[in-house]
């Protein structure tokens, strides 16, 4: 077959004026040879149309009073009503307010934490021990989230909570506090829930990284007498850079989705203000209230949005001439 | 000794400051260990402690009065077991077709000869950036008559485009001549597929599976979205939220379904605490029971994806 292609391509090279004939002749021999691959592939291509593309064409129940039980040809049109309705409510402010807290918050925290576990796990030598405490660490990150919250909620309550009683004996607290229940503190304990459901599963794209420098690096500064954090801050904190970097863009790009399963199941009533985001503002508008067109309109602002953050990002790394994702 | 000391020395660098960073650093790791283990740990105390008992608080580790009432109550509810079928048969139904299917469109777009293998690559990869959003998607399903179905926790997501990824990534580091020879012998793509591509992938079937197990297991939002009008086809998840959402909505006050709850559980000799701590356990257990022994593939698969995804 290969050896076939390069007769003909040498052909090709011969003549011009048979080139398009020959490119056509292979390229029909090429799909006949090649039906099974077709029928292995075109049905995913319909699945793929159907579940992927066909939704976007919901975008346009945004500019809508879309009702459910007219057809798809028979809404009206109403212009961009639903989003002058959305930046006029106080509601989706808040929202916002909270969706870019949480993620800032969550992004600070996860990139630190993440980066700061692999150094240290990477300077154990121990490696049982290292493997060991790997998979005790990425073991949250097999529980679902409704695991996670409930297992947080307990460790949370007032009465039998693990955090109320460890600061209670350490005297730094004289009375249990109902965490859940302080709305300012809501985006706090989300991020901290976040690291401790994900930080081992995101340390290991950077120890993957880690493993690819030179071991020579580190000889020559045992050699010039560097000590272990030394080593930490001049080799493998730089050459982690251009994986940073990568993971630093795609984050950005999804800035505001600051997840949606922890804020829906940690949240109550008395941290409502400052636990529901963007998506659940959807959810809300949408499923529960049945106003479609308006919880499209801010699902499209904050893809919107999203894209806007990944460009902007892929474009400061490559004015500094950074890796960057295309 | 002598000698170890200073190839010790040599190696991790002498000096008090390097002893106090490993005391410091090993200290960490142990500290780490308890913090990621112990609220689990903790809930499977209470969930075999006796449930009154376990309202006075002090349970930590062990359980102080001994008993499975809690784990007989749960898997004797006639839903909460109907839950746990659903919930395995979709984590069975879904890993089978979704890790199948998506190696089979990972094993045609890794060929390179094939025509439409970019056009399918990129109509793929597209999705990763862009959806509809929830509610072009939620009107979807229920134009496909999808609500209320099983079908619904299979179908939607039968290919997912990082596992595509990475499987073709593998695919395309089998050696050519394994093909060729395939075809010498004249076998079809199908045949060099199931014959020679699903075998030789092992690993990272083994990883995705991994992955798509996880998710199918986990998944409470489909449930929530398409399928909370019909109580047959909820999960173990979704029974387990449903659970915690009554006693969020609880913290600010009781209501009065709560307290209903709390007085025919309390005749079972059974409280909400004790479901909720008994059903988190039956609902992560067999997760944690398997994901130690593919620790070594996924830690593969996800460097093979993040690389060249």
């Amino acid at each position: 077959m290969q050896a076939e292609t390069k007769v003909a391509d040498e052909l090709i090279q011969t003549s011009v004026s048979i080139q398009s004939n020959k490119k056509k002749g292979l390229f029909l021999k090429k799909l006949k040879t090649q039906k099974a691959l077709m029928a292995m592939s075109i049905p995913f291509l319909i699945w793929l149309f159907v579940f992927k593309y066909v939704p976007l064409w919901g975008w346009s129940i945004a500019f809508q009073d879309y009702k459910p039980a007219l057809g798809m040809f028979d809404q009206t049109w109403s212009g961009l009503k639903h989003f002058k309705f959305l930046f006029d409510d106080a509601n989706f402010y808040r929202v916002l307010r909270n969706t870019l807290g949480m993620s800032v918050i969550n992004l600070v925290l996860g990139f630190v934490t993440a980066i700061g576990l692999a150094l240290l796990l990477n300077e154990i030598r121990h490696s049982k021990f290292k493997k060991i405490v790997q998979t005790i660490s990425y073991m949250p990150h097999f529980l679902s989230w409704v695991v996670a919250a409930s297992i947080i909620s307990y460790s949370l309550s007032t009465d039998t909570g693990i955090v109320n009683i460890v600061l209670m004996k350490l005297g730094i607290i004289h009375q249990p506090i109902l965490w859940l229940g302080k709305e300012t503190w809501f985006w706090g304990i989300n991020g901290v829930s976040d690291v401790w459901k994900n930080v081992g599963w995101n340390t290991i794209i950077y120890l993957a990284a880690i493993t690819m420098i030179d071991p020579e690096q580190y000889e020559a500064a045992d050699i010039d007498g560097a000590t272990r954090l030394q080593r930490i801050r001049y080799i493998t904190l730089p050459s982690l850079k251009p994986t940073i970097i990568i993971l630093l863009i795609m984050n950005l790009g999804y800035i505001l989705e600051s997840g949606f399963e922890a804020q829906y199941l940690l949240g109550n009533p008395m941290n409502l203000d400052y636990s529901e985001n963007l998506d659940i503002y959807v959810l809300k508008y949408g499923i529960s209230m049945g106003n479609f067109s308006l919880a499209t309109a801010a699902g499209i602002f904050k893809t919107v949005v999203s894209f806007i953050f990944l460009f902007t990002a892929n474009h400061i790394a490559k004015k500094f001439d950074q890796p960057r994702l295309f | 000794m002598k000698q170890r000391k200073f190839f010790k020395a040599t190696k991790n660098h002498s000096g008090a400051g390097d002893y106090l960073f490993d005391f410091f650093n090993y200290t960490f790791m142990i500290f780490l260990c308890v913090v990621m283990l112990y609220p689990f740990l903790n809930q499977v105390a209470v969930s075999l402690n006796e449930a009154t008992d376990s309202l006075k608080g002090g349970i930590f580790l062990w359980p102080r009065i001994f008993t499975l009432a809690n784990y007989k109550y749960v898997f004797g509810e006639a839903s909460i077991f109907h839950a746990f079928f659903i919930s395995v048969l979709r984590t069975v139904i879904g890993t089978l077709t979704s890790v199948l299917c998506t190696a089979m469109v990972a094993y045609t777009i890794s060929r390179k000869d094939y025509v439409l293998r970019k056009f399918v690559t990129i109509a793929f990869v597209i999705t990763m950036y862009i959806n509809g959003g929830l509610i072009p998607n939620y009107l979807l399903i229920k134009d496909l008559g999808l609500l209320d179905s099983f079908w619904v926790y299979i179908v939607p997501g039968i290919i997912g485009v990082f596992n595509l990824i990475v499987i073709r990534s593998f695919i395309e580091g089998i050696p050519d001549s394994l093909f060729e020879s395939a075809k010498i012998d004249g076998a079809g793509d199908f045949t060099t597929f199931i014959k020679i591509v699903l075998p030789l992938s092992l690993p990272v079937l083994a990883t995705v599976s991994l992955f798509v197990a996880v998710g199918q297991w986990n998944s409470w939002f489909d449930v929530f979205l398409y399928n909370s009008s019909t109580p047959n086809l909820s999960t173990l998840q979704y029974e387990l939220m449903k659970i915690l959402q009554n006693s969020n909505a609880s913290m600010s006050g009781k209501t009065a379904s709560d307290a209903m709850a709390n007085t025919t559980a309390q005749a079972n000799m059974v409280t909400p605490t004790s479901i909720r701590a008994t059903m988190t356990i039956i609902a992560s257990l067999p997760i944690i029971m398997v994901y130690p022994f593919l620790q070594k593939y996924f830690v593969k698969g996800l460097t093979l994806g993040g690389v060249k995804g």
